[in-house]
């Protein structure tokens, strides 16, 4: 594994200069994964905020190969890709090796790409998907998707007088992923970037498809200030909204743990999303939320411990 | 000319076999009525190792596209096989693939769409794809299906071209019936597609595929880049027909013609059943009827000029479409065809016959009444416009 400082020493391989928003923490996220990486890299790009911000034709950020198809298939278009590798190499016409990733939002994800994505795990290709989760569709301004946590403001779940934000609980992607049982899924944080690179590294390393859902603040549709991303991320890991955990070969295991959880309450504070559960009359609804955060928490802490002694 | 072999193969049987034969990189493929026996020939090839090729079992349609895409951009020669529901469904990367200019081959076999749901063929599954920037091309048999699979790889990759092409044959008429098919060795058709050198690809070097253009960009100009490139494939199609010529003895053309010559009625049909109007064709000509028959191989790009040149002494043409295009003057075959007559100036009488939808048998009687519609246009005692045959409980409508 790589070091801090051996890695630092790596070229960037997603240039300076694209068109994401100030605090966006998503080029943060990428740079993270493809310091990880070993051999050269072919990107999948679904629709989205990265992939309008990065290649405003004639211009490109991406150093490397990088396809951008449509919205709702960018693992069927990776698992192309690592076709097209397989048999070169096998008629004798390609000699290098890649790492085929896939980055997508979390709409490409947990939404309109949920087909497309089983299909490529199932199938087993050699590629590692990184989901961008930032907890709504951002890109067309912010409108609820399956990922968008219950009771979070987006302009498609708007705060009215009979009804206060989303009304679902987010979809468990991470869970999903490992019910296809590949051989390597994970949470992280660009918090916790170590934790990440490590995570990335790993999911290289396999032989088959790779799963990261990481988490990605979103400054324009969380409604926190831009130089807020990376403190809003470590807060979610802080108050065990979003748990750091990898599943390796179906083993669940925390990968950090917070010596002490911080209350749910700092973490919906520090966005404004959540502003409307703070009003007198609402306390039963940042109960509820906690209660979810305890229950995933409960249920992972078990599967850790059932998943290690199998 | 290269050694022939002569054998029984369905439709299906001999377009698998010509995959077995070009050996792609990269089969990304999906199962559907009646386009399924190909895939599972193909896989049978891939499971005894008699290709290498990498055949990806995708959970969808509009994955195989997708699939096909990211295969065909990472430099890997790409082929792929749908019918119906899945061409409709493969719909939005039908575009993309033409757009980002990639030679995916895809078989398409002619089934309608829904609903009622029916498995039966007819054109319009491909009508849908009519304006997706495909080059398009209607087969009769199993032969031409089988030839044509083998000019399309070529065709597609050739540099003036770098567009997709979709050859198309009837659905369970062609795909599922035997028929003799001469299939050429191994060896011949490899050497005829030849290898496969993309411009661009991504495992060469850095290359970022499939941009953003923001308003003011150059959306427009790859759209006139990629008009131009699929006008320039008509002269590029012909020329890879002649090629083939020289090694199968099959010469194949975007128009075929028969009994032209001082015809005063030109019938015009696509695939399958071009067989039928053929046989009455031949005889209402030996019984002294001026009438005579194209048939469209190339739809896109279409052959205008050539057809209109080609019945510019016919008093009226008679084109039957095996879709419709609700709430239009004519479907598409025949629009196509008015518009060509337009172009060259010349103003003729079109009927247009709705046919066959949803596999409706169209029976020789039936082509009977047809004959005497448009002789009865020709007199003037009707007026030529869109006809449905074959309806039950009906004569023409």
């Amino acid at each position: 594994m790589a070091t801090l400082k051996q890695l630092a020493l790596k070229k960037d391989l997603l240039a300076p200069g694209h068109r994401l928003c100030a605090g966006c923490t998503e080029p943060t996220i990428v740079r993270q994964i493809l310091l990880a990486s070993d051999k050269p890299v072919v990107v999948a790009n679904s629709t989205g905020c990265l992939e309008v911000s990065t290649t405003v034709y004639p211009y490109t950020s991406w150093r490397i190969s990088y396809i951008h198809n449509a919205f709702e298939n960018a693992a069927a278009t990776a698992s192309g890709i690592e076709a097209a590798i397989r048999a070169l190499k096998r008629k004798g016409l390609l000699e290098k090796d890649f790492n085929v990733v896939v980055f997508a939002g979390d709409g490409g994800t947990y939404d309109i790409g949920l087909q497309s994505l089983s299909g490529a795990l199932e199938r087993g290709h050699r590629f590692v998907y990184v989901c961008l989760d930032n907890e709504a569709y951002m890109n067309t301004g912010i409108q609820r998707s399956s990922a968008t946590p219950k009771y979070a403001w987006t302009t498609t779940t708007p705060v009215g007088k009979v009804q206060a934000g989303k009304r679902e609980p987010k979809k468990d992607l991470t869970m999903f992923a490992v019910a296809h049982n590949v051989p390597y899924v994970a949470t992280a944080s660009p918090s916790h970037f170590m934790d990440l690179i490590r995570k990335a590294e790993k999911a290289f390393a396999v032989e088959g498809p790779a799963v990261l859902n990481v988490i990605a603040p979103c400054p324009r549709g969380w409604r926190h200030p831009t130089e807020m991303g990376i403190k809003i991320a470590r807060l979610a890991v802080e108050t065990g909204v979003w748990p750091l955990y990898e599943v390796e070969n179906g083993k669940y295991r925390f990968t950090y743990r917070p010596r002490e959880l911080k209350p749910v309450e700092e973490w919906l504070k520090a966005q404004g999303r959540f502003r409307h559960l703070f009003k007198p009359g609402n306390e039963h609804l940042i109960d509820e939320i906690k209660n979810f955060v305890n229950y995933k928490l409960k249920m992972l802490e078990a599967l850790e411990k059932a998943t290690q002694e199998i | 000319m290269a050694q022939a072999q002569i054998m029984n193969l369905t439709g299906n049987q001999a377009v698998a076999y010509a995959m077995k034969q070009i050996n792609p990189d990269v089969v990304p493929a999906y199962p559907i009525t009646p386009q399924t026996p190909i895939v599972e020939e193909f896989a049978t090839f891939v499971a005894n190792g008699v290709v290498e090729t990498e055949l990806v079992r995708v959970e969808s349609e509009h994955s195989a596209m997708s699939s096909a895409i990211g295969s065909a951009a990472a430099g890997a020669r790409t082929m792929t096989a749908t019918s119906s529901q899945g061409l409709a469904l493969m719909w939005e990367e039908l575009y993309i693939a033409s757009g980002l200019r990639l030679p995916i081959v895809l078989i398409n076999v002619n089934r309608a769409l829904s609903a009622p749901i029916n498995i039966h063929c007819d054109h319009s599954d491909a009508m849908g794809a009519r304006d997706s920037g495909w080059i398009m091309i209607f087969n009769e048999n199993a032969q031409e299906a089988y030839d044509t699979t083998i000019c399309a790889v070529k065709i597609a990759e050739d540099k003036r071209v770098f567009l997709p092409v979709m050859i198309n044959y009837d659905g369970f008429t062609i795909s599922h019936s035997i028929d003799r098919v001469e299939v050429l060795d191994d060896t011949t058709v490899r050497e005829f597609v030849g290898s496969y050198n993309p411009p661009y690809n991504m495992l060469e070097k850095p290359i970022t595929v499939g941009p953003f253009d923001s308003l003011g960009g150059f959306y427009y100009e790859f759209k006139k880049a990629q008009s131009d490139a699929i006008e320039r494939s008509l002269s590029v199609i012909q020329e890879v027909y002649d090629q083939y010529a020289a090694i199968s003895g099959r010469h194949y053309h975007h128009l075929e013609s028969e009994n032209i010559e001082n015809a005063d009625i030109v019938f015009i049909i696509m695939g399958s059943l071009t067989g039928s109007v053929r046989e009455k064709v031949n005889q209402y000509r030996s019984q002294g009827i001026k009438a005579g028959l194209i048939k469209v191989r190339t739809f896109r790009p279409f052959p205008g000029d050539q057809l209109a040149q080609m019945v510019a002494g016919t008093k009226l043409l008679v084109v039957f479409d095996r879709a419709n295009s609700p709430g239009a003057e004519f479907a598409p075959l025949a629009s196509d065809v008015a518009a060509s007559l337009f172009k060259a100036g010349k103003v003729m009488p079109i009927i247009n016959v709705i046919y066959g939808l949803g596999g409706r048998d169209l029976e020789l009687d039936e082509i009977d009444e047809v004959l005497n519609f448009s002789l009865k246009v020709l007199s003037g005692d009707k007026k030529p416009r869109k006809i449905w045959i074959s309806l039950k409980g009906k004569e023409v409508e």
